[in-house]
């Protein structure tokens, strides 16, 4: 099949492709490719997430064209951006909510990862890079919001890099080494700025063993079962690639949004104050795709473990594979697991409630409780649920699941006007 | 050709701790060589000259009202100055150090008692501390209240409640006059 579509293809291709076959290999890996015909939406999340890496890399090239990175000038580089470079505005409204769009997608990603055990044998490894992936981001993201030099960058350059200080005698030194200097300043603004341009390939050469290590097996589908020949598949084009471009006009849609009508909703109108070494805004919250971490950091009255817990709840991450002993890989069919799942996802935006909020009185309590159930959930539960829980008979073949729950719902929707054909 | 096939030969025969050697030291100055030429990459993150040049503030503190607080810049951080009452040097005092998280003696903590000199920045994170102004929140010990993760200090700067692990800093300084002080 391939073979005949390359050779009917131009010489000159044929010809490059002889040397360099690179033709083929994208036409065998996005073309041809093999992908469960029972893929839900959820499985857009990952192509938009790959997309929008690409919309961060150009909006920030450009960016980069005009923004300044000194303590001095940075912050009127950018309000130079925002009011008089043509477009300017736009573009960094696009990187600014783009970070937070990113993270929402990622996000979303992960918890389909979660909900589906993508993360189950053999694509242990693609969770594993996808992990490494999230905490690139952060790191990027977190080096990207100093940037402006505004009250919000400052002090969160120096919260977040004093959470090296806790560790025990060279902590302080760590610090120093991290700020090049004895508080955050020019040289923290420099450097940052030269890894804020340089983590983003690196994410996108990580994307890269991400997608090979995903093609090895292909995606995993709703009903978490090994596809077992051509029936239980679609090529990727045009069934797939027309359902992700679907995805991305929805997806471009919100993101139009916010960029448009609320571009600093998701922002702190306190990063529009220069950055005051002597004056630390009363009320410091990170940017809402943290907040879990922080709230985490937050709710241990002990530095040293509060800094342990906020890093080892992302380092849970790569463990998951190994922490869940079931096997069986789809919720649908984990009586238990199936609502636990949502435990979590209601304690992470827990977390993210405790995290906005000041830390008194209820929020504390919250917070507390909300940490614990985090560990609790992926130490304790995941295991034992594994091993206790019955799980529901899985269907033989995606395609016989397919095709019988297809005949259900063209006989229940016989007399309904709506129906699919 | 035929040399290098003899020398092997020979290798085996008499020395395999001599090609041990030769691998093991050639790996070894390999790795030192790594190691020195990442070193200046390492190390120049590290302050620079200009950075390092160690900066002194001198404090007039005459202008200072009792129970007045001064806040000035000392090596870009904010070192909070304290014309302490004399209620707040007895509750400094008062404490049972014993009960302190990082037991220190209010005085051991100060050069004269109604002088408090310390680094305004939180031990936890970093931020600094409410207290300066009046009309901010000091917390319940009538000394420090950080805003951003709510770790409480007393009127001799010691941590008393929050995730902060250590006492506010106390800046090497000296009294040079009787009412001013240099700071570093």
């Amino acid at each position: 099949m391939a073979q005949t579509r390359l050779s009917a293809t131009s010489r000159v291709i044929r010809w490059i492709d002889f040397r360099l076959p690179f033709v083929g290999m994208l036409q065998r890996e996005l073309y041809d490719y093999p992908t469960p015909r029972n893929l839900s939406y959820w499985w857009n999340f990952g192509s938009l997430s790959g997309i929008m890496l690409v919309v961060m890399i150009v909006t920030g090239v450009f960016l980069a064209m005009q923004y300044t990175p000194h303590a001095d000038l940075a912050f009127d580089s950018v309000e130079r951006i925002m009011r008089d470079v043509n477009w300017g505005w736009m573009m960094r409204y696009a990187h600014m909510n783009g970070a937070s769009m990113f993270f929402a997608l990622v996000y979303i990603h992960l918890f389909r990862g979660l909900y589906y055990g993508s993360y189950k044998q053999p694509r242990e490894l693609l969770w594993i890079l996808g992990v490494i992936i999230l905490i690139l981001m952060i790191m990027t993201a977190f080096m990207g919001y100093v940037l402006p030099w505004g009250q919000m960058s400052y002090w969160a350059a120096t919260v977040i890099t004093n959470l090296f200080s806790a560790i025990p005698l060279i902590g302080q030194n760590i610090v120093t080494f991290l700020w090049g200097g004895f508080t955050v300043g020019n040289p923290t603004l420099n450097r940052f700025y030269a890894l804020h341009y340089l983590l983003p390939f690196v994410i996108l050469a990580v994307v890269f063993l991400h997608l090979v290590a995903l093609h090895r097996f292909g995606s995993n589908n709703p009903l978490g079962i090994d596809k077992r020949g051509p029936q239980d598949t679609l090529p990727f084009h045009p069934y797939f690639t027309i359902k992700d471009l679907f995805g991305l006009a929805v997806f471009l849609l919100i993101y139009s949004f916010f960029i448009f009508y609320a571009p600093n909703f998701l922002g702190s109108s306190d990063n529009y104050i220069p950055a005051n070494p002597m004056r630390t805004p009363n009320h410091i919250v990170t940017e809402w795709y943290l907040l879990p971490y922080y709230a985490i950091l937050r709710s241990v009255p002990n530095k040293l473990l509060g800094v342990i817990l906020a890093f080892g709840s992302i380092f849970l991450m790569f463990i998951v594979p190994w922490l869940d002993t079931s096997p069986v890989r789809s919720a649908r069919f984990r009586p238990v697991y199936k609502w636990v799942f949502w435990l979590l996802v209601i304690d992470v935006i827990a977390l993210g409630w405790v995290g906005a909020n000041p830390p008194e009185g209820l929020v504390v309590t919250v917070g507390q409780i909300a940490t614990l159930y985090y560990f609790v959930h992926f130490l304790i539960l995941f295991p034992v649920i594994g091993k206790l829980e019955r799980p529901r008979p899985l269907p033989a073949s995606i395609a016989a699941a397919v095709l019988q729950g297809g005949r259900a719902t063209a006989l229940g929707a016989a007399g309904a006007p709506l129906a699919e054909p | 050709m035929a040399d290098l096939a003899q020398q092997d030969v020979s290798g085996a025969h008499t020395g395999e701790t001599r090609r041990d050697f030769l691998i093991l030291t050639a790996t070894a100055i390999g790795a030192v060589g790594v190691a020195a030429t990442i070193w200046p990459f390492i190390a120049s993150l590290n302050p620079a000259r200009d950075t390092l040049a160690l900066a002194t503030t001198e404090v007039d503190l005459a202008p200072v009202q009792l129970g007045q607080r001064l806040t000035v810049a000392w090596r870009g951080k904010p070192v909070f100055i304290d014309h302490r009452t004399p209620q707040e040097i007895k509750a400094a005092e008062d404490v049972n150090i014993s009960d302190l998280r990082d037991p220190q003696a209010d005085s051991a903590r100060v050069k004269k008692p109604e002088w408090l000199v310390i680094v305004g920045v939180c031990t936890h994170l970093g931020c600094i501390p409410l207290g300066q102004k009046t009309g901010d929140d000091r917390g319940p010990y009538g000394g420090w209240f950080c805003p951003c993760h709510g770790s409480i200090y007393d009127t001799s700067g010691r941590i008393r409640q929050g995730p902060a692990p250590a006492n506010l800093v106390v800046p090497p300084y000296e009294f040079t006059a009787d009412t001013t002080i240099k700071i570093g």
